[in-house]
C-alpha cells in the first residue's frame, strides 16, 4: 500500500489536503481535509444582524454572493419580511450572474488543465505529465478558450455589478429585497451583455465540454460518490417562493424526497471541535474549536442530511430537477435531436467526474436562458426594497444553492442583536471528513475505487476532488 | 519604448478615466513593461486565511486584461488558485524558484496572517516533505522576498478573520513582520476585494520603478489618496442637506451608514467592473480600505460618520 498526500490541492477555493491510500492501481481509503480556521460563527455574535449579509459573503469569494442570498434570505425570514417583485428578480440575476461566473471560472480556469496541456509558460508549468489525450489542434483550440473565458468571466462580473454594485462582495443585496431600482437603461445593460454569454455558452462552452469527455470517456465512471444527493432549491419563480428554477429536494437511498431542513445536522468527531458540540441541527449548532482534538482530521465539519452523507453541487440540482439538456448532449450520446433528453436519462453516468462538469455546463445554460427572460420581468421605477427593522428577538434560516452545493444559513436574535449564527457552507457537505457513524465524506467516497496508473502523475486522483468545485 | 515615472503616475490618476474607461494602463504602458517582463522577477503569490476573492478581483482587470497581465506582464512562478501543478510539485516549485532569486523576487500575499494554535488554524501544504503552517511560510518567504504586496483588507490589517475576538488570532503582514523582526518592505492593497487597477498598477510600478510612494497606512499615495466623500458625486447633495432616507432614494447616503467620509481610494472615479457601477451609486461605502474594517465601521447600515 502506498500513501499519497496532495497538499496543496490547487485550483480550488481555500485549504484542501487530500490523502489517499493506493493499493492494486486503486484509491482503497481517503481523507479529505480542510486546513483552515477562520471562525466566521464566532465573529458574527453580539454583531449588528444586518451587518451579516455583509460578512459573510466574505468566507467565500469565488461564491460571495451565495452567502449574501442565503444570509438576506435568513435575515428575511427572522425579520419577517418579503421581499417585493423587484427585490427578487433583482437578486435572482445578481446571483444567476455569479452562478454563470463561477462555473466558466471552473471549467476553464479550474479544472480544465487536468484535461489539456496549457503552454510552456508559468502559471502553466509545472505540471503532471502522461495523461493528456487531446488531439493537438483540439488542445490548441482550448487553449485559446482558457484566455476568451478570461475576457467572458470578467463580462458576467459586470453583470454581477450592475445592480451588484460591484464584484466580487456585493452591496446590492440587504434584507428585504434589493438596493436599486431598476432603470430601463440597466436593463438594456445586463441584456446586451448576456447575450454574449449566452453565445459563449451554447457555441462555445457546452460543445467543448463534450468534446473534452469525448476523449476522456472512461471518466464517466470514475468517482461515483455517495449517490445521495440534496437540493435546497435557488432562484425563486414567484414572491410566494411556490417554484424554484432549480427545486428543492433529495434523492436518499435511491428514493426521491422532498426537503426538509429539520433532517440536517452536523457531526464533528472527526473535526478539530469540541465533541460535545455534535450532532446538532444548525439552528442550535455551536462553533467550539479544539485545535488538538485527537482523531480529528479537519477544520470542516460533517453535515449530514437524514443523518446521512449527501452530495450537493450541479449534479444533485440538475438530478433532482430533472430538466430537458442542450442538443449538444443528444449529439454526444448519439440521439436524435429531434428527442428531448432529460437528466436522469444520464442514468449512472451522471455519477462521474464527466457527469458533474456536465450537469455544470448544462445548468449554467439553464440559467443564462431563464435570466433572460427575468430581465424583462422587472419594473423599472417602482421599489426593490420593503422597510425594515431589526426585531428585539427573533429566530430564522435562509437556504439556497450556491454554485458547489447546498448552502443554510441560521440565526437567532436577542436585543436586536446576533446571539447565534450558523452557517452551513455548500463545500462543506462534499468536502467533509467522516461522521460519528463512520460514514465517509462524499469526496472521500468518490475517491474510493479511483484508478490511479502513475503514483507519480496522479491525475485520477485531482480530477475527481476538482469535478466537485471545492 | 519606456515611460517615464511622472508620465505613469499621471496615467494611473487619471488618463483612464478622462478616457471614459477604468482601464489605467494605456497600450504605451503595456509594450514598456511587456518588453521589461522577460527580466523581470518572478512573483509569487501565497494564500494564508483568505476567500481568494482579491484573486477573483484581480481576474477582473480589463486594461490591460488578465491574459496579457498572466502572459506577458507577470512572471508568476506560483498562485494556488490559477498554477497548473498540484501537492508536492506545486509546493515544492515555490522553495526551489525562492531559492534562485532569493532577495530578488516578489510576493503576493492574499488572506490574513493566521498564527491560532502556534499556527494549526492554517497549514497551506506540504513543502520539501514537511507540512508547513502559514507562519513558518511567511517566515521563509517573507524574509527572502524584495518586497511584499500584503493585498486585500486580510494581508493589509488583518481583515474580517482578525474582526472581534479574531478566533484565529490573525493578523496583516506588517505587524507580523514586526513580531517576526523581518525588515522586507510591506506595500499595502487594502479593499475588501482591492480594485483590480490597485493591485495591477502596484505590480506594474514595482516593476518599473520601485516601491511606490506610500501614506501613513502603507498604502500607494497614487490609489489610495484621496477622500471618498470629499469628491463624492453626491457630494452636493450632502451640501444641500438632502439625505436619502431608504435604499433607491436620492441623496448623499450618510445616513445609510455610508463610511465615505472616513475611507481613502479613488472608488469614486474609477467606478467598478469596467465602471458599470460603484459602491456608493448602488447604496454605500462601508470603508472597506481603511484599517480597522470591519470592527472600527460597525454597525454598517446606522449613521455613524458625516
Amino acid at each position: 500500500m502506498t500513501k499519497l498526500h496532495i497538499d496543496p490541492m490547487t485550483r480550488i477555493e481555500g485549504h484542501l489536503k487530500i490523502e489517499v491510500d493506493i493499493e492494486g492501481g486503486k484509491v482503497v481509503d481517503a481523507k479529505s481535509m480542510g486546513t483552515l480556521f477562520r471562525g466566521f460563527e464566532i465573529i458574527l455574535k453580539d454583531r449588528d444582524p444586518r451587518d451579516a449579509s455583509q460578512l459573510v459573503q466574505r468566507i467565500c469569494g469565488v461564491c460571495p454572493t451565495a452567502h449574501g442570498t442565503a444570509s438576506v434570505r435568513c435575515l428575511d425570514n427572522a425579520f419577517g419580511v418579503k421581499p417585493p417583485t423587484n427585490g427578487r428578480i433583482i437578486r435572482n440575476l445578481i446571483y444567476g450572474s455569479d452562478y454563470l461566473m463561477s462555473h466558466i471560472l471552473h471549467f476553464y480556469h479550474l479544472a480544465a488543465l487536468d484535461y489539456v496541456k496549457g503552454p510552456d509558460t508559468a502559471p502553466f508549468i509545472p505540471r503532471y505529465e502522461g495523461d493528456y489525450r487531446l488531439d493537438p489542434k483540439i488542445n490548441k483550440i482550448a487553449v485559446e478558450q482558457y484566455i476568451k473565458a478570461l475576457d467572458i468571466k470578467q463580462k458576467t462580473h459586470q453583470m454581477v455589478a450592475l445592480f451588484g454594485g460591484r464584484a466580487p462582495i456585493v452591496y446590492g443585496m440587504v434584507v428585504g429585497g434589493a438596493t436599486e431600482v431598476p432603470t430601463v437603461d440597466k436593463m438594456i445593460s445586463m441584456k446586451w451583455r448576456l447575450q454574449e454569454i449566452k453565445d459563449f455558452i451554447d457555441n462555445t462552452y457546452l460543445p467543448t465540454v463534450y468534446l473534452v469527455a469525448g476523449a476522456y470517456r472512461d471518466l464517466f465512471s470514475v468517482g461515483v460518490g455517495c449517490k445521495n444527493l440534496v437540493s435546497f432549491g435557488v432562484f425563486p419563480l414567484d414572491d410566494d417562493e411556490k417554484s424554484f428554477l432549480l427545486k428543492s429536494g433529495s434523492y436518499t437511498k435511491g428514493k426521491d424526497l422532498p426537503l426538509d431542513q429539520a433532517q440536517v445536522k452536523e457531526y464533528v468527531k472527526y473535526s478539530f471541535y469540541d465533541d460535545k458540540t455534535t450532532g446538532l441541527h444548525p439552528s442550535k449548532g455551536a462553533t467550539i474549536s479544539d485545535h488538538n482534538k485527537k482523531g480529528a482530521y479537519s477544520y470542516v465539519k460533517a453535515p449530514r442530511y437524514r443523518d446521512l452523507p449527501h452530495e450537493g453541487g450541479p449534479l444533485s440540482r440538475m438530478w433532482v430537477t430533472n430538466p430537458v439538456l442542450s442538443k449538444h448532449a443528444n449529439k454526444f450520446l448519439g440521439i436524435d435531436e429531434k428527442k428531448e433528453i432529460r437528466f436522469r436519462d444520464l442514468g449512472g453516468k451522471a455519477f462521474s467526474i464527466l457527469g458533474r462538469i456536465a450537469a455544470r455546463a448544462e445548468e449554467c445554460k439553464l440559467v443564462a436562458d431563464a435570466m433572460d427572460k427575468w430581465i424583462m420581468e422587472l419594473k423599472p421605477g417602482t421599489p426593490s426594497c420593503v422597510k425594515v427593522e431589526v426585531p428585539k428577538e427573533a429566530e430564522g434560516f435562509g437556504l439556497t444553492e450556491a454554485p458547489r452545493g447546498a448552502l443554510g444559513h441560521w440565526i437567532s436574535i436577542k436585543n436586536q442583536k446576533i446571539e447565534n449564527y450558523q452557517v452551513v457552507a455548500a463545500t462543506i457537505w462534499n468536502a467533509s471528513p467522516k461522521d460519528d457513524m463512520g460514514n465517509l465524506g462524499p469526496i472521500e467516497q468518490a475517491l474510493i475505487g479511483t484508478p490511479v496508473k502513475d503514483i507519480k502523475n496522479p491525475f485520477n486522483v485531482a480530477r475527481v476532488v476538482r469535478a466537485f468545485d471545492p | 519604448m519606456s515611460i517615464s515615472r511622472r508620465e505613469f503616475l499621471k496615467y494611473c490618476a487619471g488618463a483612464g478615466v478622462a478616457l471614459g474607461t477604468s482601464g489605467i494602463l494605456l497600450p504605451e504602458i503595456v509594450g514598456a513593461l511587456e518588453k521589461a517582463a522577460a527580466g523581470n522577477p518572478p512573483v509569487a503569490w501565497i494564500q494564508g486565511g483568505g476567500c481568494t476573492g482579491c484573486s477573483v478581483s484581480l481576474l477582473n482587470t480589463v486594461h490591460p486584461n488578465i491574459a496579457d497581465v498572466l502572459l506577458k506582464i507577470i512572471s508568476l512562478k506560483y498562485h494556488p488558485t490559477v498554477m497548473a501543478a498540484w501537492g508536492e510539485k506545486a509546493a515544492d516549485s515555490l522553495y526551489d524558484m525562492a531559492e534562485k532569486n532569493k532577495g530578488k523576487f516578489f510576493l503576493a500575499v492574499e488572506g490574513t496572517v493566521v498564527t491560532g494554535a502556534d499556527g494549526k488554524c492554517c497549514t497551506p501544504g506540504k513543502f520539501k516533505g514537511k507540512e508547513v503552517t502559514f507562519i513558518k511560510l511567511m517566515v521563509d518567504m517573507g524574509s527572502q522576498a524584495a518586497a511584499v504586496l500584503a493585498l486585500g483588507q486580510c494581508g493589509s490589517y488583518g481583515g474580517i478573520p482578525a474582526a472581534k475576538p479574531n478566533p484565529s488570532e490573525s493578523m496583516g503582514v506588517s505587524e507580523f513582520f514586526k513580531l517576526y523582526k523581518i525588515k522586507t518592505p510591506v506595500i499595502n492593497i487594502p479593499g475588501c476585494p482591492p480594485h483590480p487597477d490597485w493591485i495591477v498598477g502596484t505590480i506594474a510600478h514595482v516593476l518599473m520603478f520601485g516601491v511606490p510612494e506610500l501614506d501613513s497606512h502603507g498604502r500607494p499615495k497614487l490609489f489610495y489618496g484621496t477622500n471618498v466623500h470629499d469628491n463624492c458625486p453626491y457630494r452636493s447633495y450632502y451640501e444641500e442637506k438632502k439625505f436619502a432616507k431608504f435604499f433607491g432614494d436620492e441623496g448623499c447616503r450618510v445616513e445609510l451608514g455610508c463610511k465615505g467620509p472616513e475611507s481613502n481610494a479613488d472608488c469614486w472615479k474609477r467606478g467598478w467592473n469596467n465602471k458599470v457601477n460603484w459602491c456608493i451609486h448602488n447604496s454605500l461605502c462601508l470603508g472597506c480600505t481603511e484599517p480597522g474594517f470591519p470592527d472600527s465601521f460597525s454597525p454598517m447600515y446606522v449613521k455613524t460618520t458625516g
